[in-house]
This record gives structure tokens, sequence and C-alpha cells, in this order.
């Protein structure tokens, strides 16, 4: 079929008003998002957020309770199942190894079942890829959690798929294996690969994401992951003397750029700014001018976690949520 | 959409290699043969040449068609409910290949061993019986319409509990559940071999071609309605 031209250029997924509902539990409600070619979208979330269940559901697994999605320009619906996956590929949340059979074996069943063209020479690429190249052989009962995650993670690389879900990738890998994941999540960034990666690492999600969205079980946001900050946290200026000011409203109340301030600690104010770059040498000055001892001035800096904190933080926890409805 | 040959290898070879190194299925494959194969040989191995005649009235050789009945239901009960408990049907259906290839592969794995273990039995009974038993006994025994029904229904015999091992390894997610299930349901057919076998039934050219009519019936039909019951969501899920 037109398996070439599906989609060209459109986004990789677009996802309108999708539900998934397990009886009368809610998995996750009315969630739009449109992932762009080549994006690293990050899907983040509490546990029980619904972000394995989306996963699942975008690829072919479970049906749609209600709402729609395009995947690689494809219809999400029944008929179209196995066209969708030909093009994706899923690491679930868990490897799901054939522990009686070696690495080699069961990236050789899978390459099999994608029908993929020179299987040998794939495999021992996806083995590279992961730095696995050595344990070709060994029987996957022998290996480590990690080892495994990584042999899923090859598994998922055998067919070449133009999206590929990544289920907590790096939940219980070593610092060394996770940044390994990280630099192969760029490398195929740069290969134009679509890569949708739910995680609960923040600072993940913060280096590798292009976008990111915040789930629990509603979309609460997405959206650049420095948007999120700014959007949410009004920016602000953190100014520390040697000594209390006199009279801080004097100096701050006429500044450019500044909206207001409020006292941190004896010695410590926090100016509320539009633009940092015209506050804080504008504030400098002043300071100065009055005769301050000035310690130092810096801009708060929020981090995704700030933002995921102030989101989901406060909500209640997903599973008492989706139950009381 | 046609079937693709190459997924449907992957999964026998996949199978088989996974038999090879379970121990619980080495074991069903050795255990159940060897019952059905020594009680008849011993009551055999002990007759004169007086019994020969009414011997000639029992199809004893009927009676291992037993083994096909129920060493490929315990091995396809695993089929489905041992992925599902292993973890590793998630990744295996987020693949593109098709239901109908994924059960023809798993009841093609469970099939070819189970032959062979029948065949094996077969090909020992009649040996033993040719070189030990008393000769007016072996030649009353061993007829060739029967060795012939023997080879003829083992694979058709095998397919149908194959079907109703997989279907009910699709329902229930407890491997062990599904395997006692499974036994119940290949009992039905040592049954009815085992009235042949003791003449309560009479074998006639007829009565077997009928057999081979159902029971090839029987097995399309297995195909069409696993097919149909597995549901990728509810294995997945287990809800629905
Ligand atoms: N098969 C199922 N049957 C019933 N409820 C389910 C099922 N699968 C998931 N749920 C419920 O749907 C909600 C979302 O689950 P999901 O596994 O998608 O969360 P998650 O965001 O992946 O969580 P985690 O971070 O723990 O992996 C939870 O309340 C969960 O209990
Ligand atoms: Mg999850």
């Amino acid at each position: 079929m037109d398996d070439q031209d599906h989609g060209r250029g459109g986004p990789a997924l677009s996802v309108h008003g999708l539900s998934k509902r397990f009886g009368n539990r809610v998995a996750f409600e009315d969630v739009s998002f449109e992932v762009g070619r080549g994006e690293v979208f990050g899907f983040l979330g509490p546990n029980g957020a619904g972000k394995t269940t989306t996963v699942r559901t975008l690829g072919t697994l479970i049906t749609p309770t209600s709402g729609s999605a395009e995947i690689a320009g494809i219809p999400l619906v029944p008929q179209n199942a196995e066209r969708i996956r030909r093009r994706i590929s899923i690491m679930p949340e868990s490897p799901g190894l054939y522990l009686r059979l070696s690495v080699a074996e069961n990236l050789e069943c899978f390459a099999d079942l994608y029908r993929t063209p020179d299987p040998r020479e794939r495999i021992a690429r996806a083995l590279r890829t992961v730095d696995l190249a050595d344990r070709a052989d060994d029987v996957c009962a022998s290996l480590s959690k990690g080892l495994r995650q990584r042999v899923a993670l090859a598994r998922a690389l055998l067919s070449d798929p133009q999206i590929l879900f990544l289920d907590e990738p790096t939940a219980g890998l070593d610092p060394v294996a996770t940044r390994a994941v990280h630099e192969l999540i760029d490398r195929l960034r740069r290969r134009g690969v679509t890569i949708f990666l739910t995680t609960h690492r923040l600072e993940e999600a913060e280096r590798l994401c292009d976008r990111v969205a915040i789930l629990n079980t509603t979309l609460r946001t997405i959206g650049r992951p420095g948007e999120l900050r700014d959007q949410l946290f009004a920016k602000s200026l953190t100014v520390t003397t040697l000594a209390p000011l006199p009279d801080p409203d004097h100096i701050f109340a006429d500044l450019p750029a500044v909206d207001g301030w409020h006292p941190d600690g004896s010695c410590g104010y926090i100016l509320a700014v539009s633009d940092p770059a015209v506050a804080a040498p504008a504030a400098t000055r002043a300071l100065v001018g009055a005769g301050a001892d000035v310690l130092s001035i810096s801009s708060l800096h929020h981090s995704l976690q700030d933002v995921y904190l102030e989101l989901v933080g406060t909500d209640t926890p997903a599973d008492e949520q989706a139950g009381r409805r | 959409m046609s079937m693709s040959s190459r997924r449907i290898r992957a999964i026998v070879r996949k199978e088989l290699r996974e038999y090879r190194r379970t121990p619980s299925i080495v074991v069903t494959m050795a255990i159940i043969p060897l019952i059905f194969l020594v009680q008849p040989l011993v009551v055999v191995l002990g007759l004169t040449a007086s019994s020969a005649g009414p011997l000639a009235h029992e199809h004893v050789l009927l009676y291992l068609l037993g083994i096909p009945a129920l060493v490929p239901v315990l091995i396809a009960a695993y089929a489905v409910a041992g992925e599902r408990q292993q973890g590793t049907l998630e990744p295996l259906l987020t693949t593109p290949i098709r239901r109908e290839e994924l059960l023809l592969g798993k009841a093609l794995a469970s099939l070819l061993p189970s032959a062979a273990v029948a065949y094996a039995v077969y090909a020992v009974f009649i040996a033993c019986v040719e070189l030990f038993a008393d000769p007016a006994v072996a030649s009353a025994l061993l007829q060739w319409p029967q060795i012939l029904a023997q080879v003829l229904f083992t694979p058709l015999i095998a397919t149908w509990s194959i079907w109703a091992g997989m279907g009910i390894s699709a329902k229930f997610t407890d491997v062990r559940v599904s395997q006692q299930l499974g036994l119940l349901a290949g009992l039905p057919t040592v049954a009815l071999t085992s009235l042949i076998a003791f003449d309560v039934i009479h074998p006639t050219p007829g009565r077997a071609l009928a057999l081979v009519a159902a029971l090839l019936l029987l097995d399309g039909l297995g195909w069409r309605i696993v097919s149909a019951v597995f549901d990728r969501e509810r294995l997945i899920t287990g809800t629905r």
C-alpha cells in the first residue's frame, strides 16, 4: 500500500480528546496533543497517571473508550492496527524477554516478526548501539535488570521505527547506563526518529525533551520545559546585602522592569521582574548609588521539577481521583 | 492481506527453543507417552498364542492414540497463558504479527514435537511386539489398517487437542489452571479412542472416514474459534 507517502510532513502523533476507562476507573481522560516528526516528547506524570495506558492505546494494544488519534499519519482504528504497528516500536515498562533464550535468539525472533531485511546485520547493529555486542550468546535469565532493559531497547530498535515509544527506559539503570540511554536518544533524534518518552525523572525530561506534557489522568500542561517554567513562575531576582537596607522601598520602587518586591530574611529581597536582563543592571546601579554592600544578585532559577510539583504535587493522587469519578 | 510464513517460522523456532529448555514441558512429553506405552506392552508381552484369537477383535494399537490427544493439549495450554505469566506477551503483541499467524505458529510448534513423540512411541511399541511377543499375538495385533489409522489420526487428533488447549490458554491467566482444564478437554478424545480400541465402538472404514471428516472440520473450526477468542486487550490488561 501507500506505506511511504502516508502522513509525510504531518505530525508524527496527533491525539484528540482521547480517553480510556477500565470499567468505571478512568485511566486517562480527554487527552489531546500533537508530536512533530523527529521530536522528542516527554510524557510526565505520577504513578497511576495513565502514562502506560496512553502508550498502550497509541500502540494499538488497547482500544480507546473515546476520542481519536493518528499515528504516523494513520488513523487509530482497529483495522489499521497492523499497519501502525509496522511503523512504531514500543519498549514496554518491563522488558518481557524470553529468559530461556539467548540475547541473540530473542532479537532474531523479533527481527523476523518485523520482517526486517538483513536481520543479522540489524541485530549486530542494535547490540552495538546498546553496548551489548559481547553478550549476544548469554541466556537472558543470566542478565541483570539493567542489562535486560538494554536488550529490550535493542529489540525496539531492530525495526528502524518511525516512532519509538519508551516507557520509563531508564528506570532502575545506573548512572553510566542512564547516560548511555540519553546519548542514544540524542543520536536517534539526529536520525529523525520521533520519540515518545514517559519518565519520572524530571532532569531527564528537561535535558532530552523538546517538549513535555504533564499528565495526571487529564493533561495538565504541555510545552517546552523553559516555557512551562516561565508560564508558571513569575520571574524574579534575589538580592542579598551585607546589612539590612534602611529604605528598600525607595531603592526598588521606580526601577525599570521591576513590578514589586518583598523581603526574604533580614538581608534578602526578592524582586518580581518582567525582564531580568533590564532589571538586574538597574537594581545593581541603584543599590550601589544608595551605598549598600551587595553580596549577590541572581535570577531565581526554577526547574522543571518546580513546575511538576506545582502542577501535580497539590493534586489528589491520580488513583483516588479516578476512583471518585 | 496474506500471512507471513517468516513470522510463523519465527514463532515456531522460538517456541521449540523454549520447550527444549523448559523442564516441565520435557517431562510432560516424556511421562504421558511412557504411561500409555508401558501398560499395553506389559499386557501384550505376557500373552500366549492361545489368546491371539480374541485379540484380533481388539485394536490395542489404537489405544496409543491417547498420546496425541493428551500431550499437545498440555503444551498448547501453556502457549498463551505461559507468555502472559512471563510478561512476554506484551512485547510480542506490539509487533505487526497477526493473531492468526501467532496462533498457527504456536499450534505448529505444539504439533511437531507431539507428533514426533507419538510416532516414536508407536515405533517402539511395534518393534517390541515384533521382537518379544508371541508371533501369533504379534500378527493378531499388528494389522495394516490399524497402523495406517494410527499414522493418519495422530496429527488430526493432536491438532484438535491443540486448539482446545490454546483456546483455554487464551481465556485463563494461570498456566496450571489452563493445563488442568486442558487435560479435561483431552479426555473425551481419549475415551473415544479407547472405546474404539476395545471394540465397544467397532471401527469400520466408513466410520473412519466420517471421523476424518469430522476432525478436519473441527481442526479448521478450532483455528477460527481460537482466533476469535484471542483478544489483545483482554490478554494484556486482564479486563474485558
Ligand atoms: N488493566 C487495568 N485494569 C484496570 N485498571 C487499570 C488497568 N491498567 C491500568 N489501570 C488503571 O489506570 C490508571 C493508569 O494506569 P497506568 O499504568 O497507565 O499509570 P502510569 O502513569 O503508567 O503509572 P506508573 O508511573 O506507575 O507506571 C491507574 O489508576 C491504574 O490502576
Ligand atoms: Mg507506567
